[in-house]
């Protein structure tokens, strides 16, 4: 038996011993994932019993060095510990922000400092992270970005707004984009830094959007202090100052690489086949097609499509195995998803009909049909819109040339 | 298994790269249709293709094949689709090749797959009895005679079929026009005196024929599968055509791709690069995606063909869909972008946009295929 074999033979006898039933419905949602955090509450026994099986493993964030609270597995080690996962439909122990962009960010760009005082607490679920990126205007034209931070000997002054935070509310750190030079050309005078949200000075508000709900908020930042250094060190900035574009432009693709990884028709629509969704609610003619022809081929065709999209991300994983690096084709992924999701959301909400439109007595659901159509919408607006990862496939992978 | 080439089949994918761009490149083809070449393909070429182990590369060594699967018959078929090599690979390695060598007799493989291989035997595939693929519906009648069956009726766009030494044909042996059970293929001579075959030149100037046949007289030794049941064979048969009608249409997609974004960078309208303007910026990068989407979805099914040929029938027809809609539409995008010219005869993306076309009807567009698979699926 070679090495891999056997991985894939203890792999899967781990898995049976050790992930409870009731963690085997491969249904990761933001509703019943374990995040982690200071403020964060197991939502039942299995769950917690399966994050601290992971956690002694270092599967939390399997392919991390075990010294940063990782097992320390390769690409192909990696790759069977998923498969194997899927087989039994078992759910992730742990995602949030930490695990899939600060993290691989830290990995690439943060000293061994850093790493020891982050990744630890990232993989054993204590600290739970979220983004400062956006601000009412910087969207799209993110480089454009005024948070003001202020070099005052021994620490940084911060004042300024993000918005789209997700979840600032019940996060304890944040990852945030500030300027530090307002004369250098937008894209050099930008750092990366890292605040803890018990700062005086933080506030969050959260944010209503057309589904009723959202986990975005507004995050205000008014005379925020934030050390320079924890001891000796300065931890508070990934990189150099500066140059934290690089940081974010590293990350944004393992963002690109994550929102591009959601099975986007089932994400949007729930684990049942939506054509089979649609018989149920439409019915079917004497020849066993849906009763509605132009439905029926919009859904097959979208099916067809998230086929070929799920193959791809497998193809892309694959190829970044053997070394060929999916560089800014996650763009094509994240594009391809968010278009898909929608489009997944939007075919639900039409065999569901006028039925599929009412509310409750207290607005819009939460988890509800609506609900999740409407919020849909943000997906090819979110991380990147959909345009802009246009013009990046444009210059990126098809080099084609600028105005 | 990985969704990637292996160090062999990329070897493979150099090699017909290598030769094709050399031997056979686009202006052959066109030196093939205007001369109005009665074979359409040069017969020099097929037998250096044959020579390479390309005609019989889906066959196994111990039949004089090369043995690299579906996947190397998709390897070669997307160079072919970028060149657009007309040659009667399709209808003899790959459809004749799958007939013989996973429904034949033993007698049948040993008498057929070696002058396969050697490139000596063409083949074709009759099955399509009207303008549209509807391979269940067979009226060509088998009636029982003597010991053996009487053959009569008509078949339409066999592709190779006027240069073919071989046919195969599904032929109804019982049952009614519609039924799937009854059909029963069989394997005759191409050349015998009751088959009239009148040649019907296509659009992308590749071969066709319309065959009648009246009273030709067949024995057991020519059904190839099992009486009655050769439904499941021409599924078998038709899902490794897809899939590598798939990967030829991928290569298309992919060099008419090629040629517009090399277009775009150069060409250059009210000063400036036209490939600088966002409108067309956005555009191209839709379709690269859609490339990329469709050559995970062709790979997946010529590796399923591979791993598990009995279980690749809905892959197959999936991945013929998706890959049917892309070449359309990067073949529509490309004359579109070149403009004027792209309308042009002496242009080529003209002629994948038509090579593409006819590939799409072949066993089944991308309408026919989401058909069945919402069938299949309950819907």
């Amino acid at each position: 038996m070679s090495d891999l074999e056997q991985f894939r033979a203890e792999t899967r006898a781990w898995l049976a011993e050790n992930c409870p039933e009731e963690m085997r419905d491969g249904d990761i949602t933001a509703e019943n994932q374990c995040w982690g955090g200071r403020q964060w509450e197991f939502q039942s026994d299995a769950q917690k019993r399966w994050f601290e099986a992971a956690l002694a493993m270092g599967y939390t964030v399997p392919t991390w060095p075990e010294e940063y609270g990782g097992a320390g597995l390769s690409a192909d080690e990696a790759k069977i510990l998923t498969e194997e996962r899927d087989r039994i439909n078992a759910r992730k122990p742990l995602s949030n922000f930490g695990i899939s962009m600060l993290g691989p960010a830290l990995l690439a760009f943060g000293t061994h400092e850093q790493k020891l005082m982050h990744l630890g607490a990232i993989a054993r679920g204590e600290i739970r992270w979220c983004q400062g990126y956006s601000e009412p205007g910087a969207g799209s034209d993110l480089a454009s970005l005024k948070t003001k931070c202020e070099d005052k000997g021994d620490h940084w002054l911060i004042n300024g707004q993000k918005i789209w935070t997700s979840n600032a509310d019940i996060s304890d750190w944040i990852f945030c984009l500030v300027r530090t030079d307002f004369d250098a050309p937008k894209h050099k005078g930008i750092t990366f830094i890292l605040m803890d949200m018990a700062s005086e000075g933080i506030s969050v508000k959260p944010i209503i959007l057309i589904s009723g709900h959202s986990p975005f908020c507004e995050t205000f930042f008014d005379d925020v202090k934030v050390p320079k250094a924890y001891g000796d060190d300065n931890l508070s900035v990934v990189g150099e100052v500066n140059r934290g574009w690089d940081v974010a432009k590293n990350l944004l693709v393992h963002e690109r690489g994550m929102l591009g990884t959601m099975s986007p028709l089932r994400g949007a629509t729930g684990p049942e086949n939506l054509g089979g969704y649609a018989a149920g609610e439409i019915g079917v003619d004497a020849t066993g097609r849906l009763d509605d022809p132009s439905l029926r081929q919009k859904i097959a065709q979208a099916e067809i499509d998230d086929w070929a999209y799920n193959l791809t991300v497998e193809r892309m994983n694959d190829e970044a195995n053997a070394g060929n690096g999916l560089g800014a084709k996650s763009s094509m992924l994240k594009y391809a998803a968010s278009e898909l999701t929608k489009k997944g959301s939007q075919l639900r909400m039409d065999i569901g009909g006028t039925g599929a439109a009412t509310i409750g007595p207290d607005g819009i659901e939460y988890g509800s049909l609506a609900n999740t159509w409407l919020y849909n919408r943000a997906y090819s607006i979110l991380g990147g819109t959909t345009e802009v990862q246009l013009n990046i496939i444009s210059k990126r992978v098809l080099e084609l040339p600028s105005a | 298994m990985s969704l990637i080439l292996t160090e062999e089949q990329e070897m493979l994918q150099d090699a017909a790269n290598g030769f094709l761009t050399e031997n056979a490149p686009v202006a052959a083809f066109r030196e093939v249709r205007d001369s109005k070449n009665p074979d359409g393909f040069c017969r020099d070429l097929w037998k250096e293709m044959a020579d390479m182990g390309w005609a019989g590369i889906i066959v196994d060594e111990e039949f004089g094949g090369s043995e690299f699967g579906y996947v190397g018959a998709g390897v070669l078929a997307e160079q072919m689709g970028r060149n657009l090599t007309a040659s009667p690979f399709f209808s003899t390695s790959v459809l004749g090749a799958t007939a013989v060598q996973r429904y034949g007799t033993a007698k049948q493989k040993e008498q057929h797959l070696g002058s396969i291989c050697d490139g000596s035997t063409l083949f074709a595939l009759a099955v399509d009895e009207g303008p549209r693929h509807r391979p269940e519906h067979v009226e060509f009648a088998a009636t029982p005679h003597g010991n053996g069956y009487k053959l009569s009726g008509a078949k339409t766009f066999v592709a190779d079929g006027h240069v073919a030494d071989k046919l195969i044909i599904a032929a109804r042996t019982s049952g009614e026009a519609n039924d799937p059970s009854g059909i029963t293929l069989f394997l005759v001579d191409a050349d015998a005196e009751e088959i009239d075959r009148a040649h019907t030149p296509m659009i992308d100037s590749r071969n066709a024929a319309n065959i009648k046949v009246d009273g030709l007289e067949v024995t057991g030794d020519d059904i190839l599968g099992e009486v009655d049941k050769g439904y499941e064979a021409l599924e078998g048969i038709l899902s490794a055509g897809r899939a590598v009608l798939g990967a030829e249409m991928s290569g298309s997609s992919q060099q008419a791709f090629a040629i517009t974004t090399d277009y775009l960078k150069e060409r250059e309208q009210f000063g400036q690069k036209i490939g600088s303007f966002q409108g067309l910026q956005h555009r191209a990068a839709h379709l690269a995606t859609e490339i990329e989407m469709t050559k995970s979805a062709v790979l997946k099914s010529l590796q399923l063909l591979d791993d598990d040929f009995e279980s690749a029938s809905a892959t197959c027809s999936m991945a013929k869909a998706k890959s049917g809609m892309t070449a359309q539409l990067s073949t529509q995008e490309a004359i579109q972008m070149h403009g004027g010219i792209g309308v042009t005869d002496e242009y080529d993306v003209g002629l994948y946009f038509k090579r593409v076309h006819v590939a799409q009807q072949m066993f089944g567009d991308a309408g026919f295929h989401a058909d069945r698979l919402a069938k299949r699926s309950g819907y």
